[in-house]
Parts: C-alpha cells; structure tokens; sequence
C-alpha cells in the first residue's frame, strides 16, 4: 500500500487521476474502521488532511469537503442552522473533532447525518478532477447504497450551501444520544420568500431521499407571507406523505413498519417546530411577541 | 513507510511502519507508550483518546502517516515526572478507576474539557464523555472525578 500525501489541491487531483486506486481519507472515521477491519486493502491512501483548500469555508457558502463536524457546529451553527444540528449528532465530540462533510458524501451511506440536511437545502456537490470541476446538485450525487456520482479520477472538493433563507430542522432517530447510527432522519428547511419548503429522509431507503409529494403539499397549503398557526391535519398529512416517500427495510437497527412511523412523527414534529419559528420571527418583526 | 512525530514533547521516529496502520498502533507497538488502550479499533468506546495538535481524537481512526510532522500527547504526556495531573488525581481519589481500561481516555477527553470549560456543567460533562465507554463504574465516579478536578482547577 502506499500513503499519498498532497499538499496542494492541485497536487491531489494529479495523484487521483494517476491513482484512481487510491481510498481518499480525512478524517479516517469509516475509512479507519474498514482499515482496522481487514475489510478494505486499497492499493493506496490518498491523505487530504494537508490541504489547505479542502479545511476552509467562505461566505456565500462553500464549505470545504475536509472541514470538521466540530467547526461546521462552531462556526457555521448560525448561518446553516440544519447541518449544524445534524453535525451535533455524529458519533461522539473526538469523532465530530475529525469527521468531515466529504467524508460523508464520500461513504454515501443511507444513513450519513448530513444527507437529509444536504437534500432539503438545495445543497450543491462541487467535484472535481485534472479534467477539471463538476457541480452536482445533491439530488444528483446518492445513486445507490454506498455509492455516489463521482468518478475515480475525481475528488469531493466542496459543499456548496445558501445561508438559511428561513427556519430549518433536523430531527434523528436511534438508540441514544451519541454514538448512533440513525434508524431514520428527517431534515426541513423552509424558504418563506419562495413560498416552499425542502423536505428530507435518511435511514430509509436506498438513498437518502427527497420528499418531493410532501414538499408540493406544504408549498400549496401554507402562507408563509402571513403564516397562521399550523393545523394538526396539515401536520399529519405532512407526516404521512413525508413516510410515503420512503422505502425503508428491516434491519437490525429497525423495522421497516418502525421507520414509517417514526418518519412521520419527526416531520410532524420538525414541522412544527420550523413553523413556531416562523410566526415568531414575524411577529418579533411586527408587533412585540408577549414574553 | 518512516513516520517523523513529536509525541509528548519528544521527536520520536517509527520505522516500519505499515502505510494502514493506525496511530494508536504506532503509538503502543512501536513506541512503547501502551497508556492509550485498544478496544473497540472503530471510534465507538474513546479508550485510545489522545490529543492531535491540541483536539481530542480516537487514535485508531488516524493514519499513522496522517501524523507526520505532527505532534501527539498522551495520556502519558500528562503527567509532569511523578506528579500527575489534577484529572488524573481526581480520578484516584474519586474511585472513577475499576478495570481501568477506559481511564486513559477518559482522562485525555476530562483534560480536554477542563481546559475549555474550567466549570462545566453536569449537562456539559456528560456530552463531553458521550463518546468513552466505561462497562464498570455506571459512570457516577467518573462524573464525580471531573467535578472534583474542575472544583480543584
């Protein structure tokens, strides 16, 4: 085996393309465990920790592929609420210290924290090889389980993500609080300013998974101009076609009859709590709220 | 492959060293420092904890050659020659040890926190330890530790 180790991005991309062989590893938290396991021998490693492209964001938002779980909640918990709160949910605080976005698109597990966050968020992929950058819209990037759009000569470069425009939930099912790989997830990012929202499932199907039906629902029923509080029949609703949307299995992390229901009660939830958030930015914006 | 590291202070230089190998492996088999234990190889129990360039890590999930030029403390680095660190005292005193194949991890993430957080909260301190597994204490001591080393700060 043997340990590549660029220090440009320029660099990276040259030993890809020569390399296609090589496993990229940052933060090593799935690539380790396959390592340690005797369930992978690539031919090489291809170490992303030094370069420095890949471990900065910017305004705007591009956040690079390498940057950790912890800085994403650090620094970005403000302007991207959603992949903050899923970022608060990997592993455990030494794992969210080395684990990074690209990593999780690049494992394009079912089960990836930020996924739903990703897809309900209008997140864009930036790829790229010595051929030259490649946007993907996350809705093109999880072809199947574990399997993602990028070809062997490319590498996960960035992630790019609009400041929230409204309100934005994430919601995870599992055992516990740290340490859990989801039995289902659910993120909701709400767009007031173009009536919509981005509805998300992960842990439950092949893929994570848009809720397109769900999202089309809630852009004709609600006002986000004037927004009323909610009524429970939109929430169920909402839960229900937010399940529908899923093709989840049995595991051994649960049922597939589990993982509906469940679906169903963290949309209504998550729902509800981007809503409340809603009329309450509004009303702070108008009239005083009552303490 | 050759891995140039300063681990604790020291330039230490490993031979040998097989290009999948994990740091916590170099560290224990190749350097003799054993204070970080081997449990679970997959991030899940926090036993092999140690600080890269300052951050609390699970040593089996870094490259080893992901260490070069790097510098590493262990739970030995603690330790100022016989005088242990105010973590590691509490844990003595607190009975936070049983088996005490968790307490180097325990200890590095307890350390970690204390130097962010000087009095953290309950709340706080069960966040922090989220990721190391204690299958003797029922976690109580180890809590009680932190608290005492945090009091004592």
């Amino acid at each position: 085996m043997d340990f590549l180790r660029p220090e440009t991005l320029a660099e990276a991309l040259e030993l890809k393309a020569s390399r296609p062989d090589a496993v990229p590893i940052a933060g090593g938290t799935d690539v380790m465990v396959e390592l340690n396991f005797d369930h992978r021998r690539p031919g090489a490693l291809l170490d992303l920790t030094r370069v420095p492209e890949l471990r900065q964001w910017s305004d705007g938002l591009r956040i690079g592929a390498a940057v950790p779980y912890a800085r994403i909640i650090d620094e970005l918990g403000t302007a991207l609420p959603g992949l903050a709160m899923a970022a608060r949910t990997v592993g455990s605080p030494q794992i969210r210290n080395r684990g990074t976005v690209g990593g999780n698109l690049g494992a394009a597990s079912p089960a990836g924290d930020t996924h739903p966050v990703l897809l309900a968020s209008d997140a864009v992929i930036e790829v790229a090889s010595t051929r030259g950058p490649r946007m993907i819209p996350a809705t093109e990037f999880y072809l199947g389980v574990k399997r993602n759009a990028l070809e062997p000569d490319e590498l996960i470069v960035a992630v790019h993500l609009a400041p929230a425009a409204g309100p934005q939930q994430f919601a995870k099912v599992g055992t516990r609080n740290a340490m859990v790989i989801a039995v289902c997830s659910f993120a909701i990012s709400l767009f007031p300013g173009e009536n919509r929202v981005g509805a998300a499932v992960g842990s439950a199907a092949p893929t994570p998974r848009r809720a397109h039906e769900a999202e089309a629902f809630l852009a004709a029923e609600l006002d986000f101009a004037t927004p009323k509080p909610l009524l429970d029949s939109v929430k169920r609703e909402f839960g229900e076609l937010v399940s529908r949307a899923a093709s989840p299995i049995d595991d051994v992390r649960g049922s597939a009859a589990y993982r509906e229901h469940a679906l169903a009660v963290m949309a209504r939830r998550t729902l509800g709590w981007a809503w409340q958030e809603l009329l309450s930015r509004k009303n702070r914006g108008g009239e005083q709220s009552c303490a | 492959m050759r891995v140039n590291v300063t681990v604790n202070g020291e330039q230490r230089q490993a031979d040998d060293v097989w290009e999948g190998e994990s740091l916590l492996f170099v560290l224990r088999e190749r350097l003799g420092l054993p204070g970080s234990k081997n449990a679970c190889e997959q991030g899940e129990c926090g036993s092999c904890t140690v600080y890269l360039d300052d951050v609390p890590v699970c040593a089996c999930l870094v490259a080893a050659g992901q260490v070069q030029d790097r510098e590493v403390r262990t739970v030995e680095g603690l330790a100022e020659g016989d005088r242990l660190d105010p973590v590691q005292e509490a844990f003595v005193e607190a009975g936070a040890v049983q088996c005490g194949f968790c307490t180097p991890g325990l200890v590095v993430q307890a350390h970690d926190l204390l130097s962010r957080v000087p009095d953290p909260s309950d709340p706080e301190i069960r966040e922090a330890l989220a990721g190391n597994l204690c299958r003797c204490t029922g976690y109580e001591k180890i809590l009680d530790a932190v608290r005492l080393a945090a009091a004592r700060r």
